[in-house]
C-alpha cells in the first residue's frame, strides 16, 4: 500500500470538493458530541452522590418513604448493634434565605456528623470546636459562603419552608462559625445543630430524617442493615437500611433511570449522525467515481483508495467530535458556575472524553466502510466508460 | 531491453452480457517497437479502446498474453499491476479527467505521489512537465480556469511527468476544436520525435491518425490492415 502520507494532498482535495456540505456534516457531528458532553455532565451531576458514597456507611430511612421522619430514639438502639462504630442523624430543614426563591440546602445534624465524613468534609479543627461549643452555630460550605458573601462570625437569618419556630419568630438566626471545604461533595450546604433545631421547632419534635451508620467493617454492612431493620420491624416507623451508595442511587433513580435515558438519547443521536455521515461519504464517493478511477489508472492501489476514503470519514468525524467536546467543555465550565447551587458536579467526567474518542472512531469507520469498499472495488474501465 | 516494447500474442477479450458472451478481441497479435507512434482506428465496437485498456493494464484479457518492456502483465496481481502502471504507462484521456479541486501543477504531480521524491522535487518535475507542454504560466490555475486544449495539455503533462515507457492516448483530440487538437497533436509529434516516446493513440480522426508512423485498422476484434507512413 502507498505510504499514507502520500495521500494527504488527495485527502485535502477530497475535503475541498463540497465545502458547504462538509461544513454542515461537521456541524451535525459537532452538535452530537456537544450533546454527548453535556448529557455526560448531567449524568455526573445527578449521580455524583453515588460516586462519593462511602463503603463503610449505611443509611436507615423510613420504610414507607425517605421523606417520612424517624423517631430520634432509634439512634440509641442502633448504637447498641454489634459492629456499629458511629451513629448520627441528618434532617432536612428546607432553608430559605431572604426570599422564597433563594432556597438553600440546609440540614440539621448531630454534633458527631462530621466524624463520618472526615475525608469528604474538611473543616478547620478550631472552627469545628467553636461550632461544637455553640448550639446556634452553623458550618457552611465554602461555595455558598462565597456566593452570598458570608464570613465566619456573620449571623444569617434562615427560614424554613417546612418548619415554624415554637416561639413564633419568623426565622432562625444562625451564627456562621466555620466553613467546610471539599473536592468531592457539594459545598453549597449548611449544617445546623440538631439540638438547636429540635428545641425551637413547633412540630416534629424528636423526629429525625435519616439515620447515618458507620460500621466497623464494610463486610458487616449487609448483616447490620438487616439487624437494624429487624429491630424496628412492626413498629410505627419501620426502617429500610441500605448502603449509602444504594440510597444515593435510589435517590438518583427517583427522577428516572438517568443512565438509560441518557444512553437512549445518545444512541439515537449517534445513529442519526451515522446516517448523515455515511450519506455524505457515499455521495462524495459517488461524485468522485471518475476521479477514483483516474487515481487507480495512475497507479494508486485498491488499498490506497480504501485508506483515502476511510481517512476522509475519520477526519470529518474527528474534527466534529473535537469541536463538539471543546464546546461541551466550555459550556459546562460556563453553565457549571451558574448551576452550582442545583448541580454542583456539572462537569464532563474524564472517561467521557475517552468514550467520545471511541465513538468518533467507530462513527468514522462505520460511516466510511461501505463507500470505501465501493471505491476500492471500483472497476477502472467501467467507471471511465460511465463518464 | 531486447525485442519489441509491446508484444501482444493471441489476445482475446470477451464480455458477458447476462447469458450472452460478446467477443471484442479475437486472437489479436501485435508488436510495437520502442519509439513507434501507432494510431488505432476502426468503427465503434471494433475493439480499439478495449485493446488500449488491456495494453494499459486497466483490464484483464480473457486469454492471450501481453508483454510490455519484457513484463508479462497478465502475471501481475492487482497491486503489482497498479504499481507497474504508475511506473510504465502514461494515460491521456479524451475528457482529460483532471481533478477539479487541484491546480494544474497538483494534477501533474499526482503520479509522482507514488514515488519516493520529496515535495520540492515533485513540484519541480511537475513544473518542468507543464513548461514542456507550454503551460508553465498556468501552474496555479484550476481546470475550470483553463480551455479544453489547455486541460488536455495538462493531461499530457500528467502522463509524461513520470517519464513512462509507453503513452496510451484514448481519443485525445476527440473533445477539442481543430486548433486545440492540432496543438495537442504537435505535442505528440514532439514527444515521439524529440523525446523518443512510444505512443499508441486511439482515434476516429484521420487527420490525427495521419500524424502517426503506423495506422492499425481494427474491425470486429481483429487487425484488418496496417498502413505504414
Amino acid at each position: 500500500m502507498t505510504g499514507a502520507w502520500r495521500l494527504l494532498p488527495l485527502l485535502r482535495a477530497a475535503l475541498q470538493r463540497h465545502r458547504l456540505r462538509l461544513l454542515f456534516t461537521i456541524a451535525s457531528i459537532t452538535v452530537a458530541f456537544l450533546l454527548f458532553g453535556l448529557l455526560g455532565a448531567v449524568r455526573t451531576a445527578l449521580t455524583a452522590g453515588v460516586e462519593i458514597a462511602g463503603r463503610d456507611r449505611l443509611i436507615a430511612t423510613q420504610k414507607v418513604s425517605i421523606i417520612q421522619p424517624l423517631p430520634r430514639a432509634y439512634l440509641g438502639r442502633v448504637r447498641q448493634i454489634s459492629g456499629v462504630r458511629t451513629v448520627s442523624s441528618l434532617t432536612w430543614f428546607g432553608g430559605i434565605y431572604q426570599d422564597p426563591t433563594k432556597q438553600l440546602v440546609v440540614f440539621a445534624v448531630d454534633a458527631n456528623y462530621f466524624d463520618l465524613y472526615t475525608k469528604e468534609l474538611l473543616v478547620d479543627p478550631l472552627e469545628r470546636s467553636r461550632w461544637l461549643a455553640d448550639r446556634t452555630g452553623a458550618l457552611v460550605g465554602a461555595g455558598i459562603a462565597a456566593r452570598y458573601g458570608w464570613h465566619v462570625g456573620d449571623t444569617v437569618p434562615l427560614q424554613s419552608n417546612i418548619y415554624r419556630r415554637r416561639d413564633g419568630a419568623p426565622s432562625w438566626p444562625v451564627h456562621i462559625l466555620g466553613l467546610y471545604h471539599s473536592d468531592s461533595v457539594d459545598t453549597n450546604q449548611i449544617f445546623l445543630h440538631y439540638e438547636y433545631f429540635n428545641e425551637s421547632v413547633s412540630f416534629g419534635k424528636d423526629a429525625i430524617g435519616w439515620i447515618l451508620i458507620q460500621v466497623a467493617d464494610p463486610a458487616m454492612g449487609p448483616r447490620i442493615a438487616a439487624e437494624v431493620d429487624a429491630t424496628f420491624a412492626n413498629s410505627n416507623a419501620e426502617t429500610k437500611t441500605s448502603s449509602e451508595k444504594a440510597v444515593a442511587q435510589s435517590f438518583a433513580n427517583q427522577i428516572g433511570d438517568i443512565g438509560k435515558i441518557l444512553d437512549f438519547v445518545v444512541t439515537a443521536v449517534f445513529f442519526a449522525m451515522l446516517l448523515v455521515t455515511a450519506n455524505t461519504m457515499a455521495q462524495s464517493v459517488r461524485e468522485r467515481t471518475a476521479e477514483i478511477a483516474v487515481l487507480k489508472t495512475l497507479g494508486f492501489t485498491d488499498a490506497s483508495v480504501l485508506v483515502l476514503v476511510l481517512a476522509e470519514s475519520l477526519l470529518i468525524t474527528g474534527v466534529g467530535a473535537a469541536l463538539g467536546l471543546f464546546l461541551a467543555t466550555a459550556a459546562t465550565s460556563g453553565l457549571g458556575a451558574a448551576l452550582r447551587s442545583f448541580l454542583p458536579h456539572f462537569e464532563i467526567p474524564a472517561r467521557a472524553y475517552g468514550i467520545a474518542v471511541l465513538y468518533a472512531l467507530g462513527l468514522g469507520l462505520a460511516a466510511g466502510v461501505l463507500p470505501a469498499r465501493q471505491a476500492m472495488r471500483l472497476e477502472i474501465v467501467r467507471a471511465l466508460r460511465a463518464t | 531491453m531486447n525485442g519489441p516494447l509491446v508484444e501482444v500474442v493471441a489476445l482475446c477479450k470477451e464480455y458477458r452480457r447476462g447469458e450472452e458472451v460478446v467477443p471484442v478481441l479475437a486472437g489479436l497479435d501485435l508488436t510495437i517497437e520502442a519509439g513507434d507512434y501507432v494510431a488505432l482506428m476502426g468503427p465503434s465496437g471494433s475493439g480499439k479502446s478495449t485493446l488500449l485498456n488491456l495494453l494499459g493494464g486497466l483490464d484483464r484479457p480473457t486469454s492471450g498474453a501481453i508483454r510490455i518492456g519484457g513484463e508479462d502483465i497478465g502475471a501481475l496481481d492487482s497491486d503489482a499491476l497498479a504499481a507497474w502502471r504508475g511506473r510504465t504507462i502514461g494515460f491521456v484521456f479524451q475528457l482529460y479527467n483532471l481533478l477539479p479541486v487541484l491546480t494544474a501543477e497538483q494534477n501533474v504531480e499526482l503520479p509522482l505521489l507514488l514515488t519516493d521524491l520529496d515535495a520540492r522535487e515533485r513540484r519541480r518535475r511537475a513544473r518542468a512537465a507543464l513548461d514542456l507542454v507550454g503551460l508553465g504560466d498556468r501552474a496555479r490555475h484550476r481546470p475550470r480556469e483553463l480551455s479544453g486544449g489547455q486541460e488536455q495539455r495538462v493531461g499530457i503533462a500528467r502522463a509524461i511527468v513520470n517519464d513512462p515507457m509507453l503513452l496510451l492516448c484514448d481519443e485525445p483530440t476527440g473533445d477539442l476544436d481543430r486548433k486545440a487538437g492540432d496543438q495537442v497533436l504537435a505535442l505528440f509529434d514532439a514527444l515521439n520525435r524529440e523525446a523518443g516516446k512510444t505512443i499508441v493513440m486511439v482515434t476516429h480522426d484521420p487527420r490525427a491518425a495521419a500524424r502517426a508512423k503506423r495506422i492499425l485498422h481494427l474491425e470486429k476484434g481483429v487487425l484488418l490492415r496496417e498502413e505504414v507512413q
